[in-house]
């Protein structure tokens, strides 16, 4: 077992994909002799040269274009976006041609495109630097959507998703990426699309993934000193999502609260809340409450952590919700 | 709606036509090897030395896509095809090109390009079900080295330059060849991927079939400069070819891909041609073009020139012709049979291929439409 950062944690899961598979090839602005606005590809460009890290010229759609047409030469691209809200440029090759393809070909030809996005805020960073797009992904068939919350997570989950065949847009918690946790890197990882039990609990299910993953173990710890037995499930996967780990918690518990930093309106807490819904209806003790973004762009840095969900808005939906 | 014919039928050259394809105040001079009257005729920098096989082989080539064309036209008008984006007029863009390119070549498509596919040795038949609704592409791309069709304008120019790295990564001396139109240049994609394929001295052919319009719009509204004079602005070659002249831009084509496979990076080819039909079947250009704009256009047919010139150098006889002109008229019978054959897909079927891996979504979703459609089995009769 290894102590590492989710930055380094993902820094080593894209040296081991480089060392196994000579296909794998790395993609994206700033990402050689920089290391990467975040770092995260530190190192790489120096020992695996620059015919498999790649610098790109400043155009998303080209960069994620042109991995299409390296996926179809047989390469296993992993492209990185600089920033979440930099990824709308791209959003038609990833909607109406990495998604799709596969389907197209009846099958024939597999796309195998990793998208990493550094999401989310409070970083205090400027405009588009914060945002949390991935509704849109997960709203699309052909596209697979993960997010990771620990080292352990990151390291696995990241490989996992450049051994898939499909494409995998790959968020990662930028507010977290220097959190520090342990990686076993020999062990066997989870399956890429299994929810995980963060915490037990007997009184209501948090739901959460990515950054809001940490918030909802700081409120079920909270929560426990009131005597309150809070369980969080981190989804990991957003698309396929895993429903039936959810819900075993939610017959377990009887509560369920979604958390994201994405706006409420139509977020994947609604998709939430209306499957566990459906599944769960009779062992609910209430609605189904979510916990997120406003509908509103995302606000200046001074105010986001108004916007965004913190441990007293997750605990306000925990007393909402069991005072039903 | 009777298909006509399609065998060329010689023609007298009109006074004022002569001297090749008419210039626009201030526009280039385009590479051509064969007048509108089917005179051979020599350039500076392009030159080809082709067989009597090989020219009469053009010569079939573009008749047999022509007949092919005129049939899903004919195919959409009788309801057997939704739509239909026709090629008339382009026969020797797309022959032209299509024969220079090799088999391990790569072709990256738009949705017009039958011609390249016939060359590519694409079944037609394979062509037609996107536009019948039987599925959105169907076919392998990887048999013939030949993409799907794409639709969003200009996307495809970017998986040819990703490809094209490809292979430059693999050290292998390919090339790609991407299609797109006078429109699609005006996309970002299109940018970009000169961008990048010039940054990475990418084995790639950008072919811009400038067909004049782009639905109703004219290339007045796409550039204010010859469209490839754009690619010296990126930092690579642009040539233009006059786009009905088979053999000039068979000469462009194969020196454009010579040029890619060893090692001199991208190059811009426009063919400079026109869509004799409407951009799609769903299109009226009588509403935004004169017809004669479109007459004048009719003496420069690709194929009547090639015929004109076998003709005059006794290079192809009567029974070649008649022997074309029959295997036209077989292709049209396979094609009209096969289209109408051709099932609709299953309705399970729209949950396959979505996934390489599998998803749970889809699992349950199939299962859930399955169990609906099996339920109305069990229904009493009469309900």
């Amino acid at each position: 077992m290894a102590t590492m950062t989710i930055a380094k944690a993902l820094n080593e899961a894209l040296r081991k994909s480089l060392e196994t598979d000579p296909k794998v090839v790395l993609m994206g602005e700033d990402i050689g002799k920089l290391g990467g606005v975040f770092r995260i590809t530190d190192g790489l460009h120096k020992d695996f040269g620059e015919q498999r890290v790649i610098d790109t010229p400043l155009a998303e759609s080209g960069i994620v274009g042109t991995a299409i047409g390296l996926a179809l030469r047989g390469y296993r691209p992993v492209v990185e976006i600089q920033f979440d809200g930099f990824v709308f440029p791209a959003y038609d090759q990833i909607v109406t041609q990495l998604a799709k393809m596969h389907a197209r070909a009846l099958g024939k030809i597999k796309l195998p495109v990793v998208i990493r996005i550094p999401y989310g805020g409070g970083i205090g960073a400027v405009e588009h630097h914060s945002e949390s797009p991935e509704a849109y992904f997960a709203h699309t068939a052909g596209l697979k959507v993960v997010s990771p919350s620990t080292p352990q997570d990151a390291y696995w989950m990241l490989q996992q998703a450049i051994d898939s065949d499909d494409p995998v847009i790959f968020l990662e918690p930028k507010r977290r990426y220097w959190d520090k946790g342990e990686v076993d890197t020999d062990g066997i990882p989870a399956p890429l699309h299994k929810a995980r039990t963060a915490r037990e609990g007997t009184d209501l299910t948090l739901a959460a993934y990515g950054p809001m993953v940490k918030v909802c173990l700081e409120a079920a710890a909270a929560a426990a000193e009131e005597g309150r037995s809070l369980e969080v499930v981190d989804l990991r996967s957003l698309s396929p999502l895993d429903f039936d780990a959810v819900q075993a918690s939610v017959e377990k518990t009887r509560r369920l609260v979604v958390v994201h930093e994405a706006p409420v309106q139509l977020g994947m807490g609604a998709e939430i809340a209306a499957r566990i819904t459906e599944r769960c209806f009779y062992h609910l003790e209430a609605p189904v409450l979510r916990v997120g973004g406003f509908h509103a762009p995302y606000p200046p840095a001074r105010v986001e952590e108004e916007y965004l969900p913190g441990l007293d808005r997750v605990l306000d939906a925990v007393d909402r919700s069991l005072a039903f | 709606m009777s298909v006509k014919s399609t065998a060329a039928k010689p023609r007298t050259p009109r006074t004022g036509t002569r001297g090749g394809a008419k210039r626009r105040e201030g526009e280039p001079e385009l590479v051509q090897l064969l007048t509108p009257e089917g005179e051979r005729v020599q350039h500076s920098e392009y030159s080809i030395d082709l067989s009597p096989e090989e020219l009469r082989g053009l010569y079939r080539d573009m008749v047999l896509t022509r007949r092919f064309d005129a049939e899903a036209t004919s195919l959409q008008r009788q309801g057997e095809l939704g739509l239909w984006a026709s090629l008339l007029g382009q026969e020797a863009a797309q022959i032209g090109s299509g024969r220079a390119t090799r088999p391990d070549d790569y072709v990256f498509p738009t949705y017009r390009e039958h011609g390249v596919a016939w060359c590519r040795g694409v079944d037609p038949v394979n062509l037609l079900g996107m536009f019948r609704g039987v599925n959105h592409g169907g076919w392998d791309p990887n048999e013939n080295n030949f993409h799907l069709y794409t639709i969003v304008i200009g996307s495809q120019t970017l998986h040819a330059t990703g490809y094209a790295m490809g292979i430059s990564k693999d050290g292998a001396d390919s090339a790609v060849i991407a299609y797109f139109g006078d429109g699609a240049s005006s996309q970002g994609d299109v940018a970009e991927a000169f961008t990048f394929a010039a940054v990475y001295n990418a084995p790639v052919v950008f072919f811009c079939q400038n067909n004049q319009w782009a639905i109703s719009e004219p290339t007045e509204k796409q550039s204010r400069v010859p469209i490839y004079q754009r690619a010296a602005g990126f930092g690579f070659p642009g040539v233009r070819v006059d786009g009905n002249d088979v053999l000039a831009v068979l000469a462009v084509t194969r020196a454009a891909l010579e040029h890619a496979r060893s090692g001199q990076g991208p190059m811009l080819v426009e063919a400079f041609t026109y869509r004799m039909g409407a951009h799609t079947t769903s299109d009226d250009p009588t509403r935004y073009r004169l017809d004669e704009e479109r007459e004048q256009w009719e003496h420069k047919d690709p194929i009547l020139r090639l015929r004109s010139y076998l003709e005059k150098d006794g290079i192809a006889d009567e029974a070649f012709f008649a022997g074309v002109e029959e295997e036209s008229e077989a292709l049209g019978k396979r094609v009209r049979e096969a289209v109408r054959a051709m099932p609709d897909p299953d309705p399970m079927s729209i949950f396959e291929n979505i996934y390489a891996d599998g998803h749970a979504l889809v699992d349950e979703e199939r299962a859930q439409f399955a169990a609906y459609q099996a339920s109305f089995a069990d229904s009493p009769e009469g309900h």
